[in-house]
């Protein structure tokens, strides 16, 4: 189709938009920073020799808050947009979420359990909180996924039909142990529950975005080398095996990279609804559907768009702050629809 | 080659096929006929892999088929299936491009022989459409021409099986289809051909194994095997048989 974007275009444009929406998303704020200071002081940093004249408020800024707060975006949209390929691929449907096989409803029971579990045994301590909370919420959703993994398997083969329908029973099941441990809460934490499942990339720390950055590159470097071995699969498994992929391994693959992704990046920035649904879509729908393109494409417009959505929850209602995934499910939800209607006519 | 003895499978149970034993030989185009539910697409799926036999064994070469790392199987042995179920929008190249998977032949190699696989199937006029966009029997020759390129240009030790690649096909690329095979097969390729059609197995096959509820019931040249005897006793089909006038081979009519 002469429709397509070329795939040079592509990367073209989605670089530039990536460096745009992270300039703006370390200019833009409560305190917003000319954009030209912010460009010398992110150079400066970089270790650039730039005179750092009036730069030392700009410079605390983004070292502090801004940096962080961005990389965050950055990996938690890349690594959200390539478990949605990951999945989309695995069960052959473009509309397929990561949440699928449980990842996000096994991190928000992990959480609910850190959050609740330490208020009744009278608050976590500052100093460990965040960290158990993230540590729960991640090895939440490894647990549940790997449970559904294993209900779908039988005589050594994945069935991921029943992958599917055990992915709903078991976010089905997750849901209602989150809606105890809610009715248990106090106010307080009621309150901690609610934002959190709306995500944040509000108080970011370095302590935080390391474990995500290293699962993030893990990730990024591991799906594309299986971009064939997916254009493959999506003909079908038996079809898949017969061009000499091991379709068993490469389904293993994919839903632990989905695991470790979307975990990663819930527990460092709580729940962020449909940018791995829409992401790998709109990609698709610029670039077609090889996995070669898509999957490289889908983590720079994932870290863009998430960026982006991070602005609009920063300059919405400044000074307060709207949680973002009121934004990408504000935004997402449409889409999706739009999309859904639209394969239709 | 690919070749099986005494095999037997069982689904749930019952054996629902029993007693094969067949070698694919190089530059033979062996046609599979049998009524619905004679167990034709159980073969395939025994002689691909896909199922596993609880009887008897699958050679390919001088070894079990299951012993093959699969990107080097899958160099020597090609399957088509009945349908396919993608449904992303590559476009037609690209679909026929991921039959070069299994090879490391480089771009410009794997694009000359997309292109050649595409002018064998006759769907070079559909390069640079979108998959999706295609009618059912447009795909179906797509992915014969995937196979084909997985194999390309085909030679003696390959091996190609087809689950009815005609069924979706008009008159003409029913023909061009199995002409397209047979062209493969004289490069030395062994290929299995399930077919419904038994004007065009006569035409094409060198052999024809009839299955009658999942046993052979003749292995043989289709003069030998496509009696009116056997197609009644096979399907219960009253027919007259005549040598084609200008080409000699059987022809069936129903009576």
């Amino acid at each position: 189709m002469s429709t397509l974007v070329k795939p040079r275009s592509l990367f073209i444009g989605l670089g530039l938009l990536c460096v745009l929406a992270t300039w703006l998303s370390l200019a833009l704020g409560p305190v917003s920073l000319p954009l030209l200071d912010t460009l010398r002081a992110a150079l400066r940093m970089l270790g650039l020799p730039i005179a750092g004249d009036g730069l030392e408020q700009a410079e605390l800024i983004l070292g502090q808050i801004r940096l962080p707060r961005t990389l965050l975006g950055l990996a938690v949209g890349g690594v959200l947009a390539l478990s949605g390929v990951a999945m989309q691929g695995l069960f052959r449907n473009p509309l397929a979420d990561p949440g699928l096989v449980g990842v996000s409803s096994g991190a928000a029971l992990g959480a609910a359990v850190a959050i609740v579990g330490g208020s009744l045994f009278g608050g976590l301590p500052e100093a460990i909180g965040p960290y158990l909370l993230s540590i729960c919420a991640f090895l939440g959703g490894l647990g549940v996924t790997a449970l559904v993994y294993r209900l779908g398997r039988r005589n050594g083969q994945t069935n991921v039909a029943t992958m599917l329908l055990a992915g709903i029973a078991l976010t089905a099941l997750a849901g209602s142990a989150v809606g105890l441990f809610t009715y248990l809460a106090d106010d307080a934490t009621l309150r901690t529950l609610t934002f959190w499942n709306l995500g944040s990339l509000n108080g970011a720390s370095y302590a935080r975005l390391w474990p995500l950055l290293l699962v993030t590159t893990v990730v990024a470097l591991w799906l594309p080398r299986r971009a064939r071995a997916l254009n493959a699969l999506l003909l079908g498994e038996s079809e898949a095996s017969h061009l000499g992929i091991n379709v068993e391994r490469l389904k293993r693959e994919l839903v632990f990279c989905t695991a470790l992704g979307v975990g990663a990046a819930v527990a460092a920035a709580g729940m962020i609804g449909f940018v791995g649904l829409v992401v790998p879509h709109l990609v698709r729908l610029l670039a077609g559907p090889d996995h070669r393109v898509l999957l490289p494409a889908s983590i720079l417009a994932g870290a863009s768009l998430l960026l982006l959505a991070d602005l609009v929850a920063r300059l919405a209602l400044a000074p307060a702050e709207l949680p973002i995934g009121i934004v990408t499910a504000f935004i997402g939800a449409p889409f999706f629809l739009f999309l859904l209607l639209r394969g239709r006519a | 080659m690919l070749r099986v003895e005494n095999l037997q499978i069982r689904r749930g149970g019952t054996i629902v096929l029993a007693d094969i034993d067949l070698a694919l030989n190089p530059g033979e185009v062996l046609g599979v006929l049998g009524p619905n539910g004679a167990g034709k697409s159980t073969l395939l799926g025994a002689l691909c892999g896909e199922l596993r036999a609880d009887h008897g064994h699958v050679w390919l070469d001088q070894r079990p088929l299951a012993e093959w790392d699969g990107a080097r199987r899958a160099q020597r042995l090609a399957v088509l299936p009945q349908s396919s179920t993608l449904d992303f929008a590559f476009r037609v190249e690209e679909v026929v491009g991921m039959g070069r998977l299994p090879h490391q032949t480089g771009r410009q190699r794997d694009d000359e022989i997309v292109a050649a696989a595409l002018q064998a199937a006759d769907v070079g006029h559909l390069s640079g459409r979108s998959y999706t966009a295609l009618s059912g029997g447009e795909r179906q020759r797509v992915h014969l021409a995937r196979v084909l390129a997985q194999l390309w240009p085909g030679e003696a030790g390959q091996t190609l099986l087809l689950d009815e690649p005609t069924s979706m096909l008009d008159p003409l690329h029913q023909h061009t289809t199995l002409q397209a095979v047979r062209q493969f097969a004289d490069r030395g390729a062994a290929v299995l051909v399930i077919l419904h059609d038994l004007n065009l197995a006569a035409r094409y096959c060198d052999r024809i194994l009839l299955l009658e509820n999942g046993r052979p019931h003749a292995l043989d040249t289709p003069q030998q095997v496509l009696r009116p005897e056997s197609l009644k006793a096979v399907f219960g089909l009253e027919v007259l048989v005549q040598p084609h006038p200008e080409r000699g081979h059987p022809l069936i009519i129903a009576r």
